[in-house]
Order: structure tokens, then sequence, then C-alpha cells
């Protein structure tokens, strides 16, 4: 509740009203899909189209802000946007030599864009921000309002979805009335640059991509066990020892660029630095950090989790993070917590005199919250909000109010949905979301298909739960294969996590999904194909 | 005999794992030392024997030279440090190739000799071949023995090979219907196959989903069958492409055209073909397999199959024949008269048997030899002795090693698919599962197993186009290629994964997509675009 709670964008009463009729306007579109033309990924809240189409002309069209509007030309943020959409749109026109004389009928000429408050033309991106907008299409002069310029960027890709080149070239577009806010504000995708490194310009198509899909947080799952590619200013020696090379890792400049790419599509950066398991690459560069495993009396040479008994961890620690709260400016930073192995403590003499010591016994459930209780202490110091894996929830006594609990184990999801949010924590769901666990066939569907909040818990429960992330996971993949393998997969999730809890006909899905990964293959993402088939312009990959 | 040898490679490399281990497949003998030999990229060159039977002017070899010259030493300046003074035996600047048979204008056949000689010792860097395709192998090879130090400068041990094939057919197929590939991703596809010594570029080029094949003889039938008859098709010269691109490779193009079924894309570019199905006593609009009772269907095949004949110009051609559904024409009227009339009864087996054999009937009458898919032996067709039996079904009618008990006992030669549908993905590590194939773990006699004269990776492309091929077969697709070329002990899964996590950087150096194995990293990534 206490993020729900915390400046959360109170949808304007219109806004609601129209959410309440939104099923009924997302099946009269469905319908009207006899028009092959309405292919919008992810479906807004509440879709009008007519028959009547308007025509645009590369040289004859461009984006404006509205006299009314808070933003301005001086708001780069939009300025780029209009350049990026522009760009998506007619970016095709060189390549099609068509005609350019519009055949008779109405010109759209302008989206005028109207920001209503504070635009947060310069701000980054909050869990809090509001991501709604309204669009409404007609000529010659089309408009676009917002609170926010997060609600222009989600309402600049759906107009730009809106066009198409029909029989003769020609760019139209149909008479519409769009009013659009997402269902879950946290829509994430989880890339893992430690089991194999990422070059930024992956990353930066990835998050190209996730602005197609409105996904708006990059869980950045940037160390593990077998790298540390996070160039520490405080810590230089970790990424010097315990990255892949001098060229697998992300220097600070690398990681400004990142944010602030993710920044100018309305996507945050959640970093995760998972411990106190998952961190063998840490121990390369920092001596003394991690458990010395023993082998009876004696140490074995091995190392397991972070060392949770020594003071100088939680000075590390505490300076580490700080660096980390300042490089990264969201207001949450995933701490992990995720699969400790205990074999390891139980092996170490010292440990085995602490737990003694603290009473622990034999339970190093305890150990482990004891070291996530001082993390977590240390983050809300910073003034920053943690997310942690649900183990940390699973295995601890007690956990401050407001940590976010991911969901990621497969098995009873659902269950461990009700518990944690039936203790009153938030809820990010990822648990049906793995989509390194590939298949033979259209898995998109199975993604599809869950809902969030099929749990079971009283109301109050189900608003606990912020939104949920796919998850690509390392072990496999690569600049290689992240793109194929992630889109258009993750759409599914991302259709999931945005659109009206309705909106979920698998058929309609399918058509709108085929031509949807034929957008982003136009925009330069090699997304898969979802089945048999073609797309007008795959030839350009 | 030959166990003993490899075992001492074996043990060879792991002595020295450091060096060898890019060598993928593992040829058939192999001897290394520790003595190494510098090469200067830009003195460095190929050059023919005086004795050799391809000289100067043989495409086949100059283009390869080509190749490897840019594989070895592309990226780097040649602003490299000049040898100073004399030569010393330490340095190898000359790769001597000696080709024995002439033959450099021919196409590779199931017959070629891939045989080669690599020695690279104090006396010579010399290769050596019975034809023009072993030359390819070796020069394949010695570029994987080509190592750069930390320091930037090439070196090749000592190094003796003696490397043969273990089978004669050793085959990639790509599915061109289901999702149409471009042009470059063929010749791209071409080029990693020989890097792996594949020998067999199986084109699956037309099925249900749409006919990218641009027929001079019938050219509405990528007119009306293909995707975008703009766009989405083969020309003849692209065909002339591919072809002329694999021999230079030493790639045999198989060129599929699957009859009776799979082909709701022929339709409608020739009206009349397809089985008109019912829906009681009226044609219910949908169409079902070739129609196998008209003459006209035979009269159609037999100018398109000459056509496919002189455009295709290895022996062999494969027909297909596979997943024929018999419910559009038990409906049928005119085909349960002609069933009547052939005294078939409700055997429709017997029909689908009478048309493959009127279809191979005109395809050998042109000279060709054929492969079916394993239904076409199933369904007791009679078919001539000579002709190859692909097997791709794992489980039913029986396991697929059965199979090729079946298969071979009945005096068939066999082709072995089944466990290596790539387009099967699951989560891991499956390269594993498709190594470990033996592809004559059936009962049977030497005979028999003489006949199995290959197998082949199967990429179908339900959900695979451009944006996902080259990452999904590669270096999958390399676990079939090693067991296929290599010696029947090369088995061990951790030699295995040094070599093809090692071989997969260097496919990513030399630019190819392929994706990891598992965890880690290359020295070179791929760079997105």
């Amino acid at each position: 509740m206490e993020h729900r709670g915390l400046g959360w964008p109170r949808l304007p009463r219109l806004l609601e009203l129209l959410a309440a009729l939104a099923v009924q306007a997302v099946r009269a579109s469905a319908v009207a899909a006899a028009s092959p033309d309405l292919c919008l990924w992810p479906m807004p809240l509440s879709v009008q189209t007519t028959p009547r189409v308007l025509h645009l002309s590369p040289d004859n069209f461009f984006f404006s802000h509205s006299s009314t509007s808070k933003a301005g030309p001086s708001c780069s943020l939009l300025q780029e946007a209009f350049r990026r959409y522009y760009d998506y749109i007619f970016g095709f026109y060189k390549w099609h030599h068509g005609s350019a004389d519009l055949r008779v009928g109405v010109e759209l000429q302008q989206l005028q864009v109207s920001v209503i408050l504070d635009p947060e033309c310069d701000t980054f991106p909050k869990i809090s921000s509001d991501e709604s907008y309204t669009l409404l299409v007609k000529g010659p002069v089309a408009s676009l309002t917002a609170n926010r310029v997060w609600g222009v960027l989600r309402g600049l890709e759906t107009f730009s979805q809106l066009i198409y080149q029909d029989f003769y070239g020609t760019f139209t577009v149909n008479e519409s009335n769009i009013v659009d806010s997402p269902r879950f504000p946290h829509r994430g995708i989880l890339i893992d640059t430690s089991r194999h490194f990422l070059s930024v310009k992956s990353i930066f198509k990835t998050l190209d991509a996730m602005a197609f899909n409105k996904f708006n947080v990059l869980h950045w799952h940037i160390v593990d066990d077998q790298s540390f590619p996070y160039q520490s200013v405080t810590f230089p020696g970790l990424s010097k020892k315990g990255s892949y090379s001098s060229s697998h890792v992300y220097t600070p400049n690398d990681v400004r660029m990142v944010i602030e790419y993710a920044r100018l599509r309305g996507i945050r950066i959640v970093p995760e630095f998972d411990s106190p398991g998952h961190t063998q690459s840490w121990g390369e560069g920092q001596k003394d950090l991690l458990t010395p495993c023993y082998n009876g009396k004696e140490p074995s040479g091995a190392f397991g989790p972070i060392n949770p008994i020594w003071n100088t961890t939680y000075s590390f620690l505490s300076k580490f993070f700080k660096e980390i709260s300042t490089v990264f400016p969201d207001e949450f930073i995933h701490l992990g917590g995720d699969e400790v192995d205990f074999d390891c403590w139980a092996s170490n003499p010292e440990i085995q005199d602490f737990m003694r010591d603290k009473g622990f016994g034999r339970n190093f459930k305890k150990l482990e919250s004891f070291y996530m209780q001082a993390v977590l202490d240390m983050i809300s110091a910073i003034n920053k909000n943690s997310i942690v894996w649900q183990e940390v929830f699973d295995d601890a006594s007690k956990l401050m109010p407001g940590t976010v609990i991911q969901v990621w184990k497969a098995e009873d999801y659902t269950q461990e949905q009700s518990k944690v949010t039936e203790a009153g924590f938030p809820v990010i769901l990822s648990a049906p979301w793995y989509l390194d666990w590939i298949s033979y066939g259209q898995d998109w569907k199975r993604y599809y298909a869950v809902d969030p909040l099929s749990f079971e818990g009283s109301q109050e429960q189900k608003k606990l739960v912020i939104g949920g992330e796919a998850c690509l996971w390392g072990e496999y993949v690569d600049a290689t294969n992240l793109t194929p393998r992630l889109w258009p997969r993750a759409s599914a999730v991302g259709e999931r996590l945005w659109s009206h809890k309705d909106v979920r006909s698998l058929e309609d899905a399918y058509r709108r999904l085929t031509i949807h990964r034929c957008r982003m293959l136009r925009r330069g993402i090699a997304a898969e194909p979802v089945f048999t088939g073609y797309c007008d312009h795959e030839d350009r990959m | 005999m030959v166990g003993s040898t490899l075992r001492f490679s074996l043990l060879l490399a792991a002595a020295f794992a450091e060096r060898a281990t890019a060598l993928w497949p593992w040829p058939q003998y192999i001897q290394t030392s520790e003595r190494r030999y510098t090469i200067f990229p830009h003195s460095f060159q190929f050059q023919y024997h005086v004795s050799s039977a391809a000289q100067v002017g043989c495409s086949v070899l100059d283009e390869a030279f080509q190749r490897y010259r840019d594989l070895l030493f592309g990226s780097v300046s040649f602003h490299f440090p000049q040898p100073m003074g004399k030569r010393h035996t330490s340095e190898k600047n000359l790769l001597v190739i000696l080709v024995i048979t002439p033959g450099c204008d021919q196409f590779p056949s199931l017959e070629s000799v891939e045989n080669y000689t690599l020695t690279v010792n104090d006396e010579q860097c010399f290769l050596l071949s019975e034809t023009v395709w072993g030359a390819l192998r070796g020069l394949e090879t010695f570029s994987q023995l080509v190592q750069r130090s930390p320091e930037g400068t090439f070196y090749i041990n000592k190094t003796e090979i003696e490397d043969f094939p273990r089978f004669p057919h050793r085959g990639l197929l790509l599915d061109t219907s289901r999702h149409y590939l471009p042009l470059a991703s063929i010749l791209d596809t071409l080029d990693v196959m020989a890097y792996n010594k594949f020998n067999v570029f199986h084109w699956h080029l037309v099925d249900d989903s749409s006919f990218p094949y641009e027929s001079f003889t019938f050219p509405d039938l990528t007119k009306k069958g293909s995707y975008n008859p703009a766009t989405h098709i083969y020309t003849a010269q692209d065909v002339k492409e591919v072809i002329e691109y694999a021999r230079l490779r030493g790639i045999r193009v198989l060129a599929e055209f699957d009859t009776p079924g799979h082909t709701l894309s022929w339709g409608p570019g020739v009206p009349g073909l397809l089985t008109p199905c019912y829906s009681g006593s009226h044609p219910s609009g949908t169409f079902g397999p070739v129609n196998p009772a008209l003459n006209n269907t035979y009269e159609f095949m037999s100018t398109f199959f000459l056509e496919i004949s002189s455009v295709f110009p290895d022996f062999y051609l494969h027909l297909g024949g596979d997943e024929v559904d018999f419910t559009c024409w038990k409906s049928n009227p005119d085909i349960q008269a002609f069933m009547k009339k052939k005294g078939f009864g409700e055997d429709f087996k017997k029909l689908e048997s009478f048309y493959i054999q009127t279809l191979l009937d005109i395809v050998s009458a042109y000279g060709k030899g054929y492969v079916v898919w394993q239904e076409v032996f199933d369904n007791k067709v009679k078919v001539q002795p000579d002709t190859v039996i692909q097997v791709w079904r794992e489980e039913m009618p029986v396991r697929y090693m059965k199979e090729m008990e079946l298969v071979t006992s009945a005096g068939f030669r066999a082709l072995l698919s089944a466990p290596w549908y790539l387009n099967h993905i699951t989560y891991g590590p499956d390269w594993k599962k498709i190594y470990v194939v033996e592809p004559l773990a059936f009962e049977g006699s030497p005979e028999q197993k003489a006949l199995v004269i290959g197998g082949e990776a199967c990429m179908w492309g339900e959900y695979v186009d451009s944006t996902n091929l080259v990452p999904r077969l590669w270096p999958r697709a390399g676990a079939v290629a090693e067991r296929l070329w290599s010696n029947k002990t090369v088995t061990d899964l951790d030699f295995a994964y040094k070599r093809l996590a090692h071989f997969r950087c260097e496919l990513l150096r030399r630019g190819v997509q392929a994706q990891p194995l598992s965890v880690g990293y290359c020295d070179v990534e791929f760079e997105q675009t």
C-alpha cells in the first residue's frame, strides 16, 4: 500500500469514468478490427476509431507544442521524442518513393502536444510518474494531451502505431479518440550483464524496443558470480579483477549514458547488486569479503557468499551502496538476496561461533536475515527504497515495511503473492515470465494468459501488486541472441502489464502482435517471428 | 587402430589444450608439438605445388585462398613489422597446396573425396589432397590452426594431420517457405557450413506457406504463390548464385520440391493441380494434396521437374513425400472413383504410392537420383533400390534407430535427421543431446551400416527467419557437423565443450552471430548494429 499511497498518480475523474467504460470500448475496437489497420500494442484503455481517414505527407507534417502547454521547445526530452517518432512514422518514405501527392481527403498536418501540469522534462521517471494521456486524431490538427511528459511519450508511441501506409503507399490514419493509462506502474525487463556482457549498444536497442512496448523499468542485473562489469569509482578493483576483461566493463560514462537514454524514453533504471549470494566475482577485487569455505579444519580455498559476520563487510557495503545511490538516480535499488547457499557458511568455524553468540542455533536463515536486515537499513539510511527477491521475505522474521518483494519461483507463485501481500508488502511478479526458459512454439501465449492478480486475496492485497517483470537471464544469452529472444515474447508481458485485464483474446492478440512484430522489425529491432508468414520490410534487417 | 591413434591425439589435446582447441570438427588423426612457427601476414602466401593438378586459374582454390587470407589476417593492418634479414626455419610464409586429381570446374557430388593431409614442420607447410574439395577442407583446418599471440603475432604449431570425413553426406536443411530467407542469409549460412565442413545444403524451397522459387516454365507459381512476388522470391539468378557460392565451398545443393502434400502454395499458380476437398456432395472451397487422379497432374510434374533437373546440377533431387493427409482425398468423389477403378479399395497409401511411383519414374527418366522422406518407405511405395530414405520421425511409427535398421535391412541408403531438428529448442546446452547421437547405433550388419550415407541438421522455418536463424543454427549445428565428420570415438563432452566454445568465439571473430554455449565471453563479441 505504501507505494500506491505515496504520491500515486490520481487518475483524473474523467479517466476513471472512461476506465469503467474501457471494456466496452475495447470490445468495440476488436470488432472494428475488420479494418486490418488497427494494430495497437499494447492495447490502450479506450479506443474509438471511425472509418474516416486522414492522410499525412512527410513534407507537411510536424509535431508541435500547444500554446497552452506547460512544456515547450526547451523540453529536450520532447524535442528528441518528436524527432524519433517522425522517423519511425516516415522513416520508410526515403526507401519507398511513392507518390507524394495526397489523394483527395482531409490532411493531418500536425500533432499538437499539450502538457497540463509541471512537465517534469528534466527529472527522472519514477514509480509514481503519471503516464496517462489522451489522443484525439482529427484533421488538420490532432492533439495529444497528458499531465506529464511521460504520458506524452506513451501517447506518441500510440500515435505512431495508428499510422499506416494504404494501398497506394500514402500515410494514412483513421480519425480516432484514445484515452489511455497503464494498469500497473512497474513494467520491467530484466537483463543480466554478468553471465554475458552486453554492450551499451545492445542495451540501447533493448531500451528502444521497451519504449515500443510501453515498458518503463529496466531491471539491470549488472553483476553476479560470473563477472563484475560495473566499474566502481570507490572500489575500482571490483571490475579490474572481477570483469571478464578490460573491454567487458561499464564505465561511469557508460552507465550515465544508459540512464539518460532510458530517461528520454520514460524508462527507469533499477540497478541490482545481488548479495550475499551470487557474489563470486566480487571476491576477486575485494579481499576478505567472501566467506572462506572449510574442508574440515582447513580452508578449502573456495569461497562462499559474502561473509556476514565481519564489520569490514558492512563498512565496505556501506561505502559501496553510497556510491550506487548517487550513480543511479532511481529511488529503488534491487538488493537481490536470492539463492543463498548455506553450506559454506556452515563449514566456517568463525561463522559457527558467531551463530552461537547470536543464539541463531543452526538456523542459517537467521544469519541470512541478519545480513539482509543490515543491508536494508543501510539503504534506507541513504533514502532509497529496496527491492529484494522473494527468499528475503520467505526467510525473514521481520522486514522493513515498504520493502518490495519480487516473486520469481514458478512453483505456487500465486500462493506466494497471497502471502507477501497479506503481510502487507508490495509485489513485483516475475515467476511466470522467465523468458530465458525457451521452448518450441508460441510460448508467448502462456505469458499472455497470466493475470498478475489471479491469486487469492482482498482488494487491498491486489493493490499491492505494483507490476511485473519479464526476465531474460544471461546464462545462454548475449548480444548474438538477446533481441530475437526478447522480442516479441516480452511484448506479451508488456500488454499484460499495460492493458486492461479484460484484453485477453489470444486471437486478436495474435493478429496485433504479428503486425507489431513487423513494426519493430521496420524500426530496426530483430524481433523473431510469431509464426509462419512474412513482413513487408523484412529485407531491411 | 584408428582408436589408438585417436586416444593418443586426445591426450595431446588435453596436454596442449590452449593450442589445438579451436579445431572443429576434430580431425581423424592429429599430432602437434610445442614447436611454433611465426607467420607474417604481409608475406604469407598460398601457393600451388608445381605438380599440382590444380594451378592458378582454378576458381575453387583461387577464391578460397582469398577468403582464407581475409579470415586469417583480415582485420590486421599490413603495416606489420617486416621480418629482418634472412628467413628462419621458425617462419612460415607459404602454404603449398598439391591437388592430385583435376576438377576445378566440376560440382561436388556424393562421391567426392574430401581427404587431405596437412603437414607443418621445419621442412614444409604443405597441404596434400586428392581433390579440390579435400583442399578446401584442409584450408579450413589450416585456418583454425593459426593462432595469435597476445602481442599480435600469428603463429602455427608443428602439426601433422590426416583427415577424412566419416560420412559423405553432411547436410543442413533450411526452409525458405514458412519464412522467406533473403539471399544474403543463405549465402552467409553456406560460409558457416564450410567452416563446419558441412557439404550438403538441403534447400526446402517451397511448402504450403509460400512458393518463392521462380520457375521460368510456370511463372505463375511464384506470382501467385509467393508471399510477395516482388521481394520474397528466388529468381533464376539467385538460384544460380546459391549453387555457385556453394560449389566454391565444396557444398552440394540438394533442392527439395515436396509433393504430394505440403503443396498448398502451388495451388494458386496451377489451377486444377490440388485436390478440391468436399464437404458432403459439394466442394468445400479448400484444397488438399496434389490430385493424383488426373493426367494433367503428371504432365505438369513432368514439365516442372524437367526444369528443376536442369536448374539444379546435383545428381539428387529431394522429392519430399512426407505427411500426406488423406482426409481431403477421401472426401473427393473423383478420387473415390479413381480408387475404385484402380482397385485400391480404401487404402489411400496405395494412392499415395501410385502418385510417388509415377513421379519417381518421371524424375529418374531425367537421369536424376532422389531422396525422399521416410513415409515413402513406411507406406511401402515401390522405389528403385538406389533411393535414399531420410529418417526424420523420432518416435512414430517406430523409434528412429529402429527405422534406420528397417530402411537399411531393406537395402536402402539412409540419411539421419530425426534427432537433429534444430528448430526444436529447449532451455540449456541442448547441443550435448545433439552431439551424443551415434548414427550407427542400431542393430544391423556391417553392410547395413555402410548404407548410412550421413545425416542432416534441419532448421524448419515455422518460427525462424533472418532475425533468429543464425544464433539458432550456430553453434548448435556444429555438434551435428562433428558427429558426421569426426571419428566415432570422438565423443567426450568436456573435450567437445572446450573446442566448441572456442570455435564459437572464432565464429564471432569471423562475423557470425553464433550464440553462447554457456556463461563466459569472447575477446571479440558480436557487435550490435
